[in-house]
């Protein structure tokens, strides 16, 4: 297998598991949406990754250049990063009123107040 | 980059937490850069590295910056289930074309025609720019849109929501708190 074959994937699954890890496994609503956010760039990764071609440069036409990397990926991940910021700011501001009506950001504490075990 | 993802997952100040993502999407910047996305980078270093850091650092002036540890249950747990969904995804690359082929089935269909076609086309020499204003405009109007809603649901959350009440809230319990005698020597100063 000529390197990297297939380790590019790999250590983007280790990084996307990373993310997945912080999302289920910490309370704290703030910690939840960095975890999203690890995530998020994970699998733009993964996108970015599976348009590179060998020999290839970035896809600006000139002269006397023949291979180029896919565009299209490029162009899906640059609307979904400005889709994901827009995602964030709309789960930080839930938090941010989750806060101001409970008083907490962490989710046992938010369920000891809806009287939930 | 892993390296920064496991010290967010540890770390419990969120401040330096938000900090740490920050560097994590440059990092992720970086990475575009090596792999010919140059446009996708200079999103990311932006939008990802600059305007998300703000507005996370702006939820932790208005929320607060340490995290409680998690319970150990809850650990446990969420390390098999990682594992598990890391396994089989690794195994699910097993049929993936390698890293840089040219051959795999990505660059098979419309990308020939956008890298051959859009110089005469649309006349811009960047292929991506030409892909994201005229191939694809459609998909561009709806990220608008997309952001657009984002901005009105902030603003539906947040806009009639007035933040001192908390404070004003904590200052009345401290008093409720407080014996009289205190007040007293309080108001006398």
């Amino acid at each position: 297998m000529a390197f990297p074959g297939l380790l590019n994937y790999w250590l983007i699954i280790g990084l996307m598991m990373i993310g997945f890890y912080i999302v289920i496994a910490h309370g704290n609503l703030i910690k939840k949406i960095v975890g999203l956010n690890v995530f998020q760039v994970s699998v733009f990764l993964l996108y970015i990754t599976m348009g590179k071609v060998e020999g290839g440069t970035a896809p600006i036409l000139a002269e006397g250049i023949t291979a180029y990397s896919n565009p299209l990926p490029h162009v899906l991940i640059l609307t979904a990063i400005v889709v994901g910021v827009a995602t964030t700011s709309l789960g930080l501001a839930l938090v941010v009123r989750i806060r101001n009506a409970y008083g907490s950001i962490e989710e046992d504490e938010l369920d000891v107040q809806d009287d939930r075990p | 980059m892993g390296m920064i993802a496991i010290a967010i997952a540890r770390i419990h100040n969120l401040f330096a937490v938000v900090m740490l993502t920050g560097i994590f999407s440059l990092l992720g910047a970086a990475a575009y850069v090596i792999m010919d996305a140059v446009d996708v980078a200079f999103t990311e270093a932006a939008v990802g590295a600059g305007i998300s850091t703000v507005l996370m650092l702006g939820t932790l002036a208005l929320t607060t910056s340490e995290e409680k540890p998690s319970p150990k249950k809850n650990v446990v747990g969420a390390l098999i289930v990682v594992t598990i969904t890391g396994a089989v995804l690794i195994y699910g690359t097993l049929d993936m074309p390698h890293y840089g082929d040219p051959l795999a089935p990505v660059h098979q269909h419309v990308a020939d025609r956008y890298i051959g076609q859009s110089g005469t086309e649309v006349g811009l020499p960047n292929v991506v720019t030409s892909v994201l204003a005229s191939y694809r405009g459609y998909d561009t109007l709806g990220e608008t849109y997309v952001i657009f809603i984002a901005a009105i649901g902030v603003l539906a959350i947040l806009g009639r929501v007035r933040f001192p009440r908390r404070r004003e809230e904590d200052i009345a319990e401290d008093d409720a708190q407080k014996t009289p005698d205190e007040t007293a020597r309080e108001t006398g100063a």
